[in-house]
């Protein structure tokens, strides 16, 4: 009787699991025909469903052990304020868009140089076994600890050196991220009056709403945001009309390299801003969009059910494609990053959401279900990159110094590698777009605004033009990436006075002018060389910077993983290490192997020291090698070869001094008959919640 | 019956909304001020805004408010 009542209960989800995999192989097998972008909507959403209810309640249920009358910190240290025990679907939408950002934009859509289909597979395999289960793990772990951060976290349970450390690799990917997310910004504006203008425009509207939001009508969030995006639209309006006007146009077309110095006086100037004027505001426009853009996207694929004009695969997955250089293993990995599993959830996952969860029941839904929405997110970029002509995507992304500077040698380069595409074609999509070029747009949102922009154009094709959605894409995207910029730069200003007050405690008063002046410049510096080295770079920036960001984030991933295992080690549930454990080992051999091959691979396309002893032999020799134009540009490429070398040292010698630390702790825990783990002691959960 | 589940469901939006900019809801915290501090006068909506505010972007540790 019970067995027939489970064997029906189980049906509908074994339904499930035979449609996505039938979907997946669709998606997978079908060769020489279209495939649709819903096969590959459905073969995820399939798969994350039958994910959730069986590998996440396993994960809750034996190795977690969650008790939903268990009283969480939001009850036992209810404030009202920080700590508030919050509806489950609000919190969602809350911890959904902490995690939802550039990243699991930009990494498939630079990944689709492989074809749709091997990030298409890490998206769903990677997420289900490691992405999701490491947001799951730390919100656990942070729960049961009072919602401490991973740092505080890592020093408890893994000692202080361990901590430290932790903190220092936080501090090198805040750095990085900002660095890359301002690139993307850079390269997507550069000789753009159109776009560079309406992203200008939101430095005026958000100071607007933040003066009204302050003195006009305080708290009134949702006028003034509806006010600031009629405003946005409006200004997208403006923006056609000015790249239009041959005056206007001129005004608003800017270099990578000007566009770069005002990142950087911006970056600084905002940082010390009153948060209320700028940045407030400017987030509140960033998250409604961010949102909206999210769900008129997946309807929009739904509507539309485009047709994937990429390939499954590409010959590029050798290792020489023009986007990036490298060899699927471990590259494809690196490039993907946030959509499958990102190290940065881990900070979240101990930040402000532990301090909201009404009940330990809710966490699998929370932790491990809004990955999984993120993943989808990710699948989204990947259809939006997929939809385009691949000789269109292929312009777009590859360097000059590959496939040349004008539309004719573009095309003929592309069309070589059998991606047919016309220079009269590449010219229209750039009028199409309301641009004057789609060439050397590298970055990936450039590329993703035009996905996006066919997708919803051919959702409701009357309304407004395929520009407009191109500029709407861009801004949406410009304005997190700002918003990151600004919040970044004053949260690494605190990480870096907490690091210096190490060694010099003056530091790290927070109310100190000169401290706080000193500790932002350094941020500023730090980030804004980054991005300029990256904007010069000869050979396009994100090339170089982009793993550099995915290896810093897996490895950011690895290190919450490590603490995960060890959590469980002392907590002596051993046999289920597994769980973590090998997602880790295989973020430890992925990110490994990609610094090692960043460094020693003998290709000058993949391994700094080779580039730049490539370039100093050329220089000794009185050589100039194509594409640098001059001996300075030569002595350029060499210092920042050298640099990323140092970056790719570094993150190794962080990320296997936590592995240090992990086996110790480990081994010891492991010998230990008892538990040794610093979770608080458990509170019942109080009557009245409970009912 | 519906349109109970209607303006439930609308304020449920209305938080969450709220809650993504790093705003908690204003009722729930002046309920808990009057349940377990009622020697102590709730923030105005005003000044719980603006202490909201600074605690979400003033910075300190740990607190980013956002990922890549």
């Amino acid at each position: 009787m019970s067995l027939s009542n489970s064997f029906w209960r189980q049906l509908p989800w074994l339904l499930l699991a035979l449609i996505g995999a039938c979907a997946l192989g669709v998606v997978a097998l079908r060769r020489g025909e279209a495939v649709n972008a819903i096969w590959l909507v459905m073969a995820a959403v399939s798969l994350y469903l039958v994910a959730y209810r069986y590998y996440s309640l396993f994960i809750a249920r034996r190795v977690m052990q969650l008790d939903p009358l268990r009283a969480t910190p939001a009850v036992t240290h209810n404030d009202g304020l920080d700590y508030v025990p919050t509806n489950k679907h609000v919190l969602f939408g809350h911890h959904f868009a902490a995690i939802a950002g550039a990243g699991p934009l930009v990494g498939p859509v630079l990944a689709a140089q492989m074809g749709y289909l091997p990030g298409t597979l890490w998206l769903i395999a990677g997420v289900v076994l490691a992405g999701a289960v490491q947001d799951f793990m730390v919100l656990f772990i942070s729960t049961r600890r009072d919602g401490r951060s991973l740092g505080e976290i890592v020093r408890e349970e893994m000692g202080p050196v361990a901590g430290t450390i932790a903190l220092f690799g936080c501090f090198l990917i805040m750095v990085i991220i900002l660095a890359v997310l301002s690139l993307i910004v850079v390269k997507a504006l550069a000789d753009s009056p159109w776009g560079m203008f309406t992203v200008i425009a939101t430095v005026p509207i958000a100071t607007f709403m933040g003066l009204y939001m302050r003195y006009l009508r305080p708290g009134r969030i949702g006028e003034i945001s509806l006010i600031g995006v009629v405003l946005l639209l409006g200004s997208i309006w403006l923006g056609g009309a000015i790249a239009a006007d041959s005056y206007w146009a001129e005004v608003f077309t800017f270099s990578g390299v000007q566009i770069t110095w005002m990142l950087i006086g911006y970056g600084f100037v905002a940082a010390v801003l009153p948060v209320w004027l700028i940045l407030a505001p400017r987030d509140y426009l960033s998250t409604f969009l961010k949102i909206g853009t999210i769900v008129a996207l997946a309807i929009g694929i739904i509507i539309v059910m485009p047709e994937l004009k990429m390939p499954a695969t590409t010959q590029f997955i050798d290792g020489n494609g023009p986007v990036w250089k490298g060899s699927l293993f471990p590259f494809l990995f690196i490039t993907i990053a946030c959509g499958a599993v990102s190290g940065f959830h881990a900070l979240i996952a101990s930040g402000t959401t532990p301090k909201l969860l009404a009940s330990e029941g809710h966490m699998r839904y929370i932790g491990y279900g809004g990955m999984l929405m993120e993943s989808f997110v990710a699948i989204m970029a990947m259809v939006a990159a997929a939809v385009i002509e691949p000789g269109i995507y292929f312009a777009m992304n590859s360097p000059a110094a590959i496939v040349g500077a004008d539309a004719v040698s573009v095309a003929a380069t592309v069309s070589s590698w059998g991606f047919v595409i016309t220079p009269e074609a590449l010219e229209s999509v750039a009028r199409d777009i309301g641009e004057t070029t789609i060439l050397a747009r590298a970055g990936g949102a450039p590329t993703l605004a035009v996905g996006i922009a066919q997708i919803l154009h051919s959702a409701l094709p009357s309304f407004n033009s395929m520009a407009f959605w191109y500029h709407f894409a861009i801004l949406f995207e410009a304005l997190f990436i700002l918003t990151a910029v600004d919040a970044g730069t004053r949260a690494g200003r605190f990480m870096l006075q907490d690091l210096l007050g190490n060694f010099a405690p003056a530091l790290r008063r927070t109310d100190s002018w000169l401290a706080n002046i000193l500790a932002t410049a350094g941020c500023v510096a730090l980030w804004g060389y980054l991005l300029y080295q990256g904007v010069v770079d000869p050979l396009g920036g994100i090339n170089t910077l982009w793993p550099l960001f995915g290896i810093s984030n897996q490895m950011l991933a690895a290190i919450a993983l490590m603490l995960a295992t060890v959590v469980l080690i002392k907590m002596k549930r051993q046999q289920y290490i597994w769980v973590t454990l090998l997602p880790t080992l295989w973020l430890l051999l992925c990110t490994t192997v990609a610094s090692l091959q960043k460094i020693f691979h003998t290709d000058p396309g993949i391994g700094f020291v080779a580039l730049a002893s490539r370039y100093q032999t050329a220089l000794e020799k009185g050589q100039l090698l194509a594409p640098a134009s001059s001996s300075s540009e030569m002595q350029h490429i060499i210092f920042n070869a050298w640099t990323n070398t140092a970056l790719s040292v570094l993150f190794l010698l962080v990320v296997f001094s936590i592995l240090f630390y992990a086996l110790r702790t480990g081994l010891h825990a492991w010998r230990s008959p008892v538990r040794s783990d610093r979770e608080t002691p458990p509170i019942p959960l109080p009557a009245e919640t409970a009912s | 019956m519906i349109w109970e589940r209607i303006v439930r469901t609308g304020r449920l939006l209305r938080q969450a909304a709220h809650l993504m900019v790093g705003q908690p809801d204003y009722d729930t915290y002046v309920a808990h001020m009057r349940a377990q501090h009622p020697d102590r006068e709730p923030m105005s909506y005003e000044a719980f805004f603006r202490e909201r505010q600074q605690a979400r972007y003033g910075g300190g540790k740990g607190r980013p408010v956002r990922c890549c």
